[in-house]
Order: structure tokens, then sequence, then C-alpha cells
């Protein structure tokens, strides 16, 4: 009796039962295609929040109007509070004072619409900053150039647009050296920014960024600042470049205790921590699905393999009877049981694969490597026991009592 | 069909086939227990055509298992064509079962969803025996039962007489030292009957041993020998003067 033999039995025993042979497959790869897909997901989630919190700079610090936030304190007392001024930002790019900042931009945002002949454009971000705000917020310019110091100081009416205004506005033609004119004022389009995509709901690419001097003078006149960006020399001392612009704001600000702050300070790096930690949640999660699924999948192995030894044990005394020695038997079963789960698992992983390409509830899947190998390894694992086990136990059987089973 | 019978047939030994000493079978242990077999002894030559009767209980079924290597027995010695199986494990006997014994019984047993070829084929897969001297041997056990043109049927697709048939095919290809039919003709009409019966002749006029237990007399009457048993004794060893002359 060859290897070779016992595996043509095996084969013809899951022919013979086709729609048990079609299901038990599907179990396994519906089990293991779900252990890949959700763990993907969970891997994508989590890459994509750690790539738009990449994309804001990890050792970026925001500083904004307003003592803990935006809520109700900062209204009530907002008799008292000073506003955020270029001269606030100034201050803080003093070396002695703070030399764990690198580089400090002013922001003062407004609202405002933008026109090119019929095509119009509210860009979510119109900012109007100073040069160093392009390292502080990881902007880059794809096509053009940046608008200079110079340009600041003359307030020059130049403007640097995000891509998705661009298109807005000009549809496909390049934007450099255009013209448009945004809350009335005509700006000259100088350079066009690197793909940013969207950060949570806000589309990072929706964007208008102005001389700051330029904003002041021709739109929202001296009006105090939103935001100070100012980015730390590494991750690892915004803590320390926080501190010490707390204490440079709150000398000029005349502040004593943090309960009176009139500004506050969001840390990226803090941020960070705390989506990494819930994507972290997110993930385990999904991986404790995945786990259940699995093994759902496995206790349905087990309990086909279980049937098909009870219903065939009839066949087994058959095949005693006339001469198969139980080595033959048990081969022939484990075979079936390691056939069957090879083909549910491979099957898993190719509907694994094809199921992570599609984007699930906005989040496109990234593969766990390992995560394939160990669904594939545990669906083989539980067929092979699972089906060794009653297998084992029927080619044990005398053929005599193998043979009475009804 | 004497010719086929023969073509199929290979040499049979003058030595006992079957040395039974003593066989005793008992179910449960202490008072509550119950003697299948009582103290069995019996041999049967090669060549022989034997029937083995008696009513239900008697233990001749179980006395078939002894001699089929299906059960072993609680104490007495079993020679088979000169081998003793009384002490061989499990795995043994499963050798011994597909090289020496073919198995007729009374629900036929053939593996479902299987063609007859394949049935008749499976014995000597188990062997060893190459693909297709096994699918010639097949074939020509096929036509000698008189299924030569049924070979792609399935059990479903075959009526009782048939698939008996196809069994007895299945015991003859492996070209066994014993044929053993526990109650052959118990599922089949009177003409399956009569046929099969018919078959049992022309195996044993070849020269094969035939071993046939059964509850009804005309079937025992076909035999040249017929042992009576009773409550798990032999009571009865005698030459059928209707056959023997």
């Amino acid at each position: 009796m060859s290897v070779f033999e016992i595996i043509r039995f095996a084969f013809r025993g899951l022919f013979i039962n086709r729609l048990r042979t079609a299901l038990t497959t599907l179990g396994i790869m519906i089990g293991v295609a779900s252990v890949i897909i959700l763990l993907a997901v969970g891997n994508g989630s989590s890459k994509a929040i750690q790539s738009s919190l990449d994309r804001l700079g990890t050792n970026s610090l925001q500083v904004r109007s307003g003592g803990g936030g935006f809520g109700f304190r900062a209204r009530a007392s907002a008799n008292t509070q000073k506003p955020l001024t270029i001269l606030d930002t100034v201050a803080l790019t003093d070396k002695t004072q703070a030399p764990d900042i690198k580089q400090v931009a002013p922001i003062a945002s407004t609202n405002g619409t933008c026109v090119v002949g019929t095509n119009t454009s509210t860009p979510s971000t119109f900012y109007g900053t100073w040069p160093s705000y392009y390292e502080a917020s990881n902007t880059s310019i794809q096509s053009g150039s940046y608008f200079t110091n110079d340009d600041v100081t003359q307030a020059r009416r130049v403007a640097l647009i995000g891509q998705t205004t661009a298109t807005a506005l000009f549809g496909t033609a390049s934007p450099i050296g255009q013209t448009m004119r945004c809350s009335g004022i005509q700006f000259t389009v100088i350079g066009l920014t690197a793909v940013k995509g969207s950060s949570g709901f806000q589309d990072g690419d929706s964007l208008v960024l102005i001389p700051i001097t330029t904003m002041e003078n021709t739109i929202t006149g001296n009006q105090p600042l939103t935001d100070i960006l100012v980015e730390a020399t590494k991750s690892t001392t915004a803590t320390a470049a926080q501190t010490e612009l707390t204490a440079i704001l709150d000398a000029r600000h005349g502040i004593t205790g943090r309960k009176t702050a009139d500004f506050s300070v969001f840390n990226q790096a803090s941020l960070l921590s705390t989506a990494s930690s819930s994507s972290q949640t997110f993930t385990t999660l999904l991986g404790m699905v995945a786990a259940i699924s699995l093994l759902v999948g496995g206790i349905g192995i087990t309990n086909i393999m279980l049937v098909t030894v009870i219903e065939r044990t009839r066949e087994i005394g058959i095949r005693k009877a006339i001469g198969a020695p139980k080595s033959a038997i048990l081969t022939q079963f484990l075979i079936e049981a390691t056939i069957l789960s090879l083909l549910g698992g491979i099957l898993g992983v190719i509907a694994g694969f094809v199921g992570s390409h599609f984007t699930i509830y906005g989040t496109k899947p990234v593969i766990v490597p390992a995560s394939v190998f160990l669904a594939f390894g545990v669906s083989i694992l539980i067929g092979v026991f699972f089906g060794g086990y009653p297998a084992s136990r029927a080619a044990s059987l005398r053929p005599i009592e193998a043979l009475r089973y009804e | 069909m004497a010719e086929a019978v023969e073509a199929v047939d290979s040499v049979v030994d003058k030595q006992p086939v079957i040395e039974v000493q003593n066989a005793i079978k008992r179910y449960g242990v202490g008072d509550a227990s119950i003697f299948a077999l009582n103290g069995v002894s019996l041999s049967i030559e090669a060549g022989e055509y034997v029937a083995i009767m008696g009513p239900s209980g008697s233990g001749k079924s179980t006395l078939m298992n002894i001699i089929g290597a299906l059960d072993i027995m609680t104490s007495g010695k079993y020679f088979l064509d000169g081998i003793e199986i009384s002490s061989m494990d499990e795995n043994h006997l499963a050798i011994v079962r597909g090289r020496k014994i073919g198995f007729i019984f009374q629900s036929f047993n053939l593996i479902p969803r299987t063609s007859a070829l394949a049935n008749v084929e499976l014995p000597m897969a188990y062997q060893g025996v190459k693909p297709k001297e096994r699918r010639e041997r097949a074939m020509v056990a096929l036509d000698v039962v008189g299924l030569g043109d049924r070979v792609n049927h399935e059990p479903t697709e075959l009526s009782g007489g048939q698939q008996q048939r196809v069994a007895v095919a299945r015991a003859l290809a492996t070209r066994p030292a014993l044929l053993l039919a526990d109650e052959p003709t118990g599922a089949l009409d009177s003409k399956s009957t009569g046929d099969l019966l018919d078959l049992f002749d022309q195996i044993n006029a070849a020269g094969r041993t035939v071993v046939v237990i059964t509850h009804e007399l005309d079937v025992a009457h076909r035999a040249k020998r017929i042992i009576r048993m009773r409550d798990g004794k032999i009571v009865g060893d005698e030459i059928n003067k209707e056959r023997v002359a």
C-alpha cells in the first residue's frame, strides 16, 4: 500500500462527499480570511493615524489663545485675556530663554472664498504666516516656489495653494503664475504644495497660504493671531520647549498660575501617544474578534471531522475487514483532514489578500504578515489534530465493532 | 465459467485451512458472563465446502468472527492456513484477513458511492498489488460472477443479488485460502439465492475452501459438510450425503 495510493483514497473520499468538503473548506476559509482582514484593518487604521500625525510633525507645538482649551473658561475670562501677537512670536525665538525651540511661525487665519473666472473654492485652511511655517508644519512645494521673508516684509500679494484648491480653481492647468481673487484681493499663485492628504475630517490640501503681513494689510486688519506654531529642536525636546514657551508667554502676559492662563499649548507628541494607544486597543479588539472567528472555524472542522468519522465507521469496518491496516486508515483520514484545512487555509489567505485590497469603512487595510502565517498555521494545526483524533479512534476499533455500527 | 474461476485461483495446499482448538469466547465477567463459544474445536481441510448451522444465539456468528480474524477469543488456539493467529495484534490480523480470507456478508458491505470495479480492487490495493494487475484481476473476478458489463455501477445502482456478486468478486480477486460467507443469502430473493449458491458450487469445484454460516436449511444442504451448533458448542458434524457420493 503506497502513500500515493492512500492519497488517492483521501481525494476520492473528499470528492465523493463534495458538499461536505465544500462547506468545511468554506468554514476554514472564512476563519482564516477574517483573521487576516480584521488584523489588516486594525493595522491599516493605526498606520493611517500614525501617518497623519507624522504629517503634523511630532516635534511641533501649537499655542492657542484662551486658557485650558477652547471651552467655557476661555470665553469667561475674555475681557482680561491678552491676545497672541507677532511680538509674542518674536519673543519665543529668543535662544537663551528657549534653547529647545527651533523656530516659530505665527498663524493668522481667516475664512474667505477664492475665485478664478467662474470657478470658486473655499479653502478649509486660509492662513497668513511667514516662511518658518513650512518646516514647522511639514509643508513642502511640489512646483513653483515658497514665498520668502522678503515677500513678507513687502507684504506682496502672493499665495501658495494646495492641490484641492488648485484643481477647483484652475482644473488641470498649472496654477503657477496665475492670478486668483481671495476675499476680494488679487493674488498671484507662486507655488503649489505637495499632497498632504486628509487628517481626520479636514482636507489638508484645501489650502491657501499668504504672507501674514499681506493678510493683515488687506483682509483681516490688525487682528490677533489664531495660533503660534512652535517647532522644537527634536521630538524628545518637545516637552522642554513647551515649558520654555509657557514661561516666556506667562511673563509676557503676566500670568501667575495656570488657572489664569490666557493661552494653551497643544503638544503633538502627547496627542500621538494617545492616538497610537487608542489604535492599539482597536487592533487588539479586532484581533480578538478574529481569533474567536478562527476558533469557531476550528470547532467547525473538529465537528465535521468527528461526524465524518462516525458516519464512516461502517466503511472503516469494511476496509479493515478486507485487509486495511490501521496505519492505512489513519493516514487516509489524516490526509483528508490535511487537504481540507490546507485548501481552506490557502483559499482563506487568498480571500484575505483580495479582501484587504478594498477600503473598509474608510480604512485602507495593511496586511500584517504574521497574521497570515498565524491564521494559516492554526487552521492546519486544528484540522490535523482534530481530524486525526477521531480518525485514530476509528482506526483502532476492532473491525467487528466498526461493522456492527449502523 | 469454471476455467475463469481457475484463472483467479492459486495453488491450494492439502493442510488444514482452519484449525481451531478449544475456542472459548466469553462476554462479561464473573457470574454475569456468557459463553458465546464454550470449547469449540474444529478442523477444515483445503477444498472443503462447509456449512455451519444453528439457531440465533448458538454462537455461529461468534465462530465466524473468530475464523474470519475479525474478533479475538478469550482462550484457545487458532491456526489459519498453518499460521497461528490467536496471538496476533490487530494490525497483523488485518494483513492476514486481506491475504487469506475473502469475506461475504449478509449486508454485502460494499463501500458506498464507489464503483463495483473500485470495490473489487480495494483489498488488492491494501495488499500492494500493482494497479494494472489489480484491474485485470478485478475484471476477471467480475466476469466470473457475471457482472462484466456492470463494472462502473455503484452499489446503489445494482440489485441485492448483483451487490452480493460484487462482494463475491471482491472476495475471490485476492485469491484467498478461504471464502467465508456469513448468512450470504439473508438479504436475497430466492432467484438470487439460487444464483449465488450455484456460484459457490463453482468456486468450490475449482478447489477453493468455502465456509458458509447460515440458519437456512436449503443453503446448508448445498455444502458437502454440515456442522451444527447450539449454546456455544458443536453438536453435530457430518458429511452431507446428498452432495458427497
